[in-house]
């Protein structure tokens, strides 16, 4: 059974058409990779899954649930930067993930000690155990990323959405950022969705990639039509292309501009 | 090697930071020598020694009649009056501007309102305070406040709106609320920010404060300014202005001080 649906999505900024006719089901436990162009609507389109934007039409569900009206616990995400709190220490910045829905943000004297406790064995686990008290700042970009996802993991989002994470790493800690996160899923069998600009990251990462390009394309005016999924790949078994196209009336084009 | 890639060492920057001031004491000494030669009862530039007696004097003796040292309790008036008008004046630009920053309605309602409040020059309606307020430390405690808290509060909206967007929706999608976005993610954030905010406007306060004062007191370093100007008193003048002066630089340093131990994650500024 389909746990996220997606169904006619349509977004447009001030009758500018950004997706058109997005249409996806991603079972439970997915890893789905997105990519596409600069400019193809990814980006918009995980907005829209953090329901952090409303589409112009269609909706998103999560397991049957009424489309989301603004960003909850239910949905967990990491950005390339700014991921995390800058006032607060690497620990409380995971402590963080409990104490918020509190009425105050802020727990009880016995319960924040036992989140802290909690908190610590997740740095422990991330390898970030003897920074609990550091800042945020003082961490390295990897290690800053670590503590993003170990704290939108706490929360024990349904889905977790990933916005291009590794973008600003070295390629050296990407590589090890790829482990971490491959172990880490292995552990939650959590449904993620991450944009990436790096296609073989995608493939190795992904269970499965979806491509965003324009089906259509008008050269004079080249904002005329949205962006959707165009290729939808199998990467299960390391990324040997295995494609299911849903569009019937897709032709293959490059939209690059051709001289005349 | 190019001017801007030259730095001074740990010596020179001292004595570059000491030249100004040994200029200034040097041109005005010799400014007072020769106003002093031609007239040696000219009151307009008195000498450092007369300077240094007239400050001794003033910091120490107390009243003739009441025996109270003057200068000490015009600087206890007039700090009480600035303290309070800084502090109501940052309160109401801090909640003010998390309003502001964070919710769209409070932003449609107040915003413009703030934009044109912030336009009007607060003296001119030092008049009206004073018809209001009566002559007492209401009217200049409320002329600080009126003078510096629109300013406050665009500065405060401004750096609310400008906490980047993804710490706002990462805070939501770990279930804050609006209160706790505003009380654990933008509250914090813009600490920093406020104390800088308030340091900046001590100027404009210590302006309001001593023009409200040379109007209509009766104790206050503007009140004894204004009131000494008339027997032509440089030196008791010049002492006040060194003291104020010396006041508002260590308030500064303070606060700077301050925002330095109580928010060490946001690095140093000014």
């Amino acid at each position: 059974m389909s746990f996220v649906t997606v169904r006619d999505l349509f977004q447009s900024y001030g009758g500018r058409p950004i997706l058109e006719r997005v249409n996806l089901d991603v079972p439970e436990g997915e890893f789905v990779s997105i990519v596409g162009a600069s400019g193809c609507g990814k980006s918009t389109f995980l907005r829209l899954l953090l329901a952090e934007e409303r589409p112009s039409r269609g909706e998103i569900r999560i397991e049957a649930q009424p489309p989301a009206q603004e960003p909850g616990r239910e949905r967990g995400i990491v950005f390339q930067r700014y991921s995390v709190f800058p006032h607060m220490t690497v620990r409380d910045n995971v402590v963080a993930a409990e104490a918020f829905p509190a009425r105050w943000g802020r727990l009880g004297r016995a319960a924040a000690r036992a989140a802290r406790d909690r908190a610590q064995q997740t740095l422990e686990r991330i390898g970030l155990g003897h920074m609990g008290e550091a800042w945020p700042a003082q961490l390295s970009g990897g290690m800053q990323q670590r503590l993003a996802i170990a704290q939108a993991l706490t929360a024990r989002p349904r889905i977790l959405l990933l916005d291009e994470p590794f973008g600003a790493l070295d390629p050296g800690t990407r590589l090890a950022m790829h482990d971490f996160l491959a172990e880490l899923r292995a552990e939650t069998r959590m449904t993620v969705f991450m944009v990436s600009h790096d296609l073989e990251e995608a493939f190795k990462l992904g269970d499965r990639v979806i491509v965003f390009d324009k089906p259509r394309w008008d050269p004079t005016d080249p904002g005329a039509y949205g962006a959707t999924i165009t290729y939808d790949f199998d990467a299960r078994n390391g990324g040997i292309p295995f494609q299911t196209i849903p569009s019937t009336r897709l032709t293959e084009e490059t939209h690059v501009l051709q001289p005349a | 090697m190019r001017l801007i890639n030259r730095k001074p060492g740990r010596t020179l920057a001292v004595f570059l930071a000491l030249v100004p001031f040994v200029a200034l004491v040097v041109a005005y000494t010799v400014a007072s020598e020769m106003r002093l030669a031609a007239n040696p009862s000219d009151r307009l530039l008195p000498s450092l020694a007369t300077l240094g007696e007239t400050a001794a004097r003033l910091f120490t003796e107390g009243d003739r009649r009441t025996g109270e040292i003057l200068l000490w309790n015009d600087t206890w008036v007039s700090l009480a009056r600035l303290g309070a008008g800084v502090a109501i004046a940052a309160a109401t630009g801090l909640l003010a501007g998390l309003a502001v920053g964070l919710l769209p309605h409070a932003r449609a309602a107040l915003g413009t309102f703030v934009a044109v409040v912030s336009m009007i020059p607060p003296l001119a309606i030092l008049p009206i305070l004073f018809i209001v307020f009566g002559l007492g430390e209401t009217s200049k405690v409320a002329l600080i406040v009126l003078g510096i808290t629109p300013v406050l509060i665009r500065d405060m909206s401004q750096r609310v709106l400008d906490i980047p967007r993804e710490l706002v929706v990462k805070a939501e999608t770990l279930g804050a609320s609006s209160l706790v976005i505003a009380l654990r993610v933008a509250l914090p954030q813009v600490m920093p920010r406020l104390v800088q905010s308030v340091r900046l406007s001590l100027g404009p306060a210590w302006l309001f404060l001593i023009a409200a004062e040379a109007i209509a007191s009766e104790a206050g370093l503007g009140y004894r300014i204004f009131l000494v100007r008339r027997y032509l008193a440089m030196d008791v003048i010049l002492t006040y202005v060194a003291w104020i002066t010396l006041l508002a630089f260590l308030i500064d340093w303070a606060l700077r001080a301050l925002s330095r131990r109580l928010y060490p994650w946001a690095g140093g500024t000014l």
